[in-house]
């Protein structure tokens, strides 16, 4: 019981913290129609300007995030403003030449980080790194109960920003109906731009929450946009609050997965649920098959 | 027997009828024409006929045959033509190569391919554009090469959607008078349309939804006289004067 | 007149090994007529039927494999894998298409990596049949390089005829309209699944049989590298894309240019590094042609995204803009 209670915690805990990372990808794809193959490499840039600033600057993690969220914003912003904008004006005969420069941008990413950090595994170890607090008999990791509160307020700003301000709003009528938007006076690049900053500084945020007890290296990217795909079309595209849910869901499978069947096959199971998903998807499965 | 039969038509979209309880039967030969405002369901209707939706209940009838659900390209082998309200080009294929991948669906070789394309198009008066890309045609012509490609898989049955839209009054009468030609050939004809001009002159009858709804039926006299149908389209002040 | 070139690089390419003798450029051919087949193969699924494939490696490792387990489990020789490889990427292919081809665009092409991803770990955790990270090693029947030079021409022969004669047949004009539009395929009697799935197993046959090339050519694979993600099934991507999508030569161009890139990054620039340290007896410029030589998978990246912001339709696709930028045309002054 005890074990079931545990895993139960953990998957919860991790599940928040996974909300936040299919957040802005969801948001990306819901608003857009883009799918971002370059959404785990920014959480690695994320992760590593964390890195930085700790073992450099010697600023605490959590703080950092006032860093690398406008960095990661700002490097968003640039990306769609200058390699996928362009893409969506050409009809090429390269049908999924958006994908692609988002696979091109994570492996450029990826192999600069590797030529500043090198391949090494880092990881960034604060006082409260392995702390724990206990609940009866059930620990909790502090960093993790952290980065599980932090992601929630994310959660619940984002919910407001996007019902309660007027940028929130125009994002959300590009996500419905671009034309629409358009002639109502929405900037749809504008928003395109901003929105991709939007989704690149959330998943900063959770890269950043996530460093003091996780470790880093070039590749880490990988898995976590694998991740963020299946808890974006299992909550639904452009939902917050389906981020959310689809991120329970993700870190509860993976947390029993890993205790009853076994840390080997962590990864064929992750790829498994992603193909899966893929397939069988209830609510985007319309815009699959239409698309 | 009717060459066409829909029977008891129903197709929901989630808490919304698109198309309901709608039956009509189509005779060999003649043009059959459906009418409704925008929104009325007409186009959904073919698209439940052509497969791209299947319908919630209800059936369609092919010369006798239950057709209901069977696949898009099996309809198309069976002998039902369709053309799509918002034009669908091959784009960065010629004219003449759009016509030939329809020509395919009846014969075999490049050789006997490339014969019945030519054979449509002269037919279908768009022979002389035959190598241009189909993304550069103008939309008179692209409409006119929706209804070549259709015509190259030699349907016994032509579902026309709203060909005559967006185009000008010449255009048009060019539209009408193939439209015609089609017939004599012996193709029967279903055709969408919201130009009254159009679908009042060449029709044989006509069948007018709208809410997916049947509101009257008859020959093209007996509907534009209908309350119902003018109340659809002009208002309820009308209908009564 | 268009006839020609094909013809003459043809001859050229029969002559190469007899002229140039060394290894070094033997070596380097074989593996630009290997991603001849591998690009050919691509370009049909993704450039004519434009269903983009991001995996072909699932396909060039299941040939590879299965070369080289008819050695090691049969005891045959891994030459029957040539035929095998092709058919055994088929067998794969066939429920993966059966299944993944009502995904449409861009979740397709993520099927695909997924079965990339798949496949590897397959050939990584099963171990009793693959000996996992060990790898497989065969013994090469030729010592010399000539033989499987001829062997790879002549595939990529086959390739590109075979490729020809398919696209101006029926199934050619059915992969196009797939591509162009998919619902109007339908309506003109095509049974768009079914040519999906022909035209991705053609893919996987040529893909699957220069694995097995591979296998026999180079005497030693494991997973990471015939599964490899950026190695091979990026590589094919780019192999298609700097050529040109959707045309009969291009991944002809693109398997020159691409062997080139991945060559030049290897050899750190050809070597202009190494000598410039030398000369200068800088240690930093030692250091960045170090990081130079493994950084190809960073030029890729970056091939990958100027390739589809400026050249969106390849080397032979955007031919014309080409010529144009470097000759540009001169207006003649009105004179006398």
């Amino acid at each position: 019981m005890e074990v079931f209670l545990q895993t139960l915690v953990s998957g919860i805990l991790k599940g928040g913290l996974y909300g936040l990372i299919g957040m802005g990808m969801s948001l990306i794809m819901g608003v857009m129609g883009i799918i971002n193959l370059a959404h785990g490499a920014l959480m690695m840039v994320g992760m590593y300007v964390t890195f930085a600033c700790f073992t450099y600057a010697g600023i605490d993690p959590y703080l950092t995030i006032f860093i690398s969220m406008p960095a990661l914003f700002l490097l968003g912003m640039l990306i769609q403003k200058y390699t996928l904008n362009p893409l969506m004006e050409v009809d090429s005969i390269l049908p999924e030449n958006q994908v692609l420069m988002t696979v091109g941008i994570a492996m450029v990413l990826t192999e600069v980080a590797r030529f500043i950090f090198s391949s090494d595994y880092k990881s960034v170890r604060t006082s409260y790194s392995g702390a724990t607090f206990f609940i009866g008999d059930i620990s909790f990791s502090v960093a993790l109960v952290a980065a599980f509160f932090i992601a929630v307020a994310f959660t619940l700003s984002m919910f407001w920003f996007l019902l309660k301000t007027d940028l929130g709003r125009s994002i959300r009528a590009t996500a419905q109906d671009k034309d629409a938007a358009l002639l109502m006076g929405v900037n749809s690049k504008r928003i395109t731009i901003l929105t991709f900053g939007l989704g690149s500084a959330l998943v900063a945020a959770a890269g950043t929450i996530l460093m003091p007890v996780y470790y880093l290296f070039p590749d880490i990217g990988g898995p976590f946009t694998r991740k963020a795909f299946v808890i974006t079309i299992l909550g639904g595209l452009g939902s917050t609050v389906g981020a959310i849910f689809g991120g329970l869901t993700l870190g509860l499978a993976e947390a029993f997965g890993a205790t009853y069947i076994g840390m080997a096959y962590d990864d064929m199971i992750g790829l498994i649920i992603f193909i899966l998903v893929l397939l069988f998807i209830p609510g985007g499965f319309k815009r699959l098959l239409k698309v | 027997m009717s060459i066409f039969e829909v029977k008891d038509l129903v197709k929901y979209f989630g808490g919304l009828a698109a198309v309901n309880e709608v039956s009509f039967k189509v005779e060999k030969g003649e043009i059959f024409g459906l009418i409704g405002p925008n929104g009325s369901g007409k186009t959904t209707m073919f698209n439940l006929i052509s497969d791209y939706f299947k319908p919630t209940s209800g059936k369609i009838y092919f010369k006798g045959e239950d057709i209901t659900g069977f696949k898009t390209h099996k309809i198309c082998h069976l002998g039902i033509g369709r053309t799509f309200q918002v034009v669908k080009p091959l784009g960065r294929m010629s004219v003449l190569d759009n016509v030939i991948a329809a020509a395919f669906s009846r014969v075999n070789t490049k050789h006997d391919a490339h014969h019945l394309a030519m054979e449509t198009l002269e037919f279908c008066e768009l022979v002389h554009r035959k190598d241009v890309l189909a993304k550069s045609l103008p939309i008179g012509e692209r409409k006119r090469l929706e209804i070549t490609r259709a015509m190259a898989t030699k349907p016994e049955l032509l579902l026309l959607d709203e060909t005559a839209a967006g185009l000008n009054p010449n255009e048009l009468d060019s539209a009408i008078e193939l439209i015609k030609r089609i017939r004599d050939k012996g193709v029967t004809i279903i055709i969408i349309e919201h130009i009254m001009k159009v679908i009042m002159t060449i029709s044989d009858r006509i069948h007018a939804i709208n809410f997916g709804q049947t509101i009257a039926q008859g020959t093209p006299q007996e509907v534009a006289n209908s309350p119902a149908v003018i109340e659809a389209y002009l208002g309820e002040e009308y209908a009564h004067s | 007149m268009r006839k020609y070139p094909p013809i003459l690089l043809l001859v050229i390419l029969i002559l190469f090994p007899l002229i140039v003798r060394d290894h070094y450029h033997q070596h380097l051919m074989i593996l630009v007529l290997m991603w001849v087949v591998i690009g050919s193969g691509w370009n049909v699924i993704a450039g004519y039927t434009g269903q983009v494939s991001f995996g072909d490696a699932a396909f060039f490792g299941t040939g590879a494999y299965t070369a080289g387990l008819f050695v090691t489990k049969l005891g045959i020789s891994a030459w029957w894998g040539m035929l095998f490889g092709g058919i055994a990427a088929m067998a794969i292919a066939f429920p993966f298409g059966w299944i993944c081809f009502r995904l449409r665009g861009a979740y397709f092409a993520l099927a695909t990596l997924a079965l990339n991803e798949v496949m590897r770990h397959i050939a990584t955790v099963w171990e009793s049949l693959t000996d996992g990270m060990v790898g497989i090693l065969v013994m090469q029947t030729f010592v010399s390089k000539v033989p499987y030079y001829y062997i790879a021409l002549g595939l990529a022969v086959i390739s590109i005829v075979g490729v020809q004669f398919i696209m101006g047949s029926k199934w050619g004009y059915y992969f196009v309209s797939i591509r162009e539009d998919q619902d109007a395929a339908e309506s003109l009697g095509i049974n768009t699944h079914y040519y999906k799935m022909l035209s991705l197993n053609v893919a996987a046959f040529l893909t699957g049989m220069a694995g097995a090339l591979f296998m026999n050519y180079m005497g030693f694979i494991d997973p990471e590298v015939v599964f490899s993600l950026h190695d091979i099934s990026i590589m094919a991507i780019l192999v298609g894309i700097v050529g040109g999508v959707g045309t009969l030569y291009g991944p002809v161009v693109g398997a020159f240019v691409m062997v080139a890139v991945h060559e030049f990054f290897r050899t750190g620039f050809f070597g202009f590094f190494k000598g410039i340290a030398a000369l200068t007896g800088s240690d930093m410029i030692n250091v960045f042609a170090k990081y130079v030589m493994q950084a190809h998978v960073l030029g890729f990246g970056i091939l990958v995204v100027l390739v589809i912001l400026l050249l969106p339709n390849g080397i032979v696709g955007d031919w014309n803009l080409i010529v144009k930028k470097i000759f540009p045309v001169k207006t003649r002054g009105v004179t006398g």
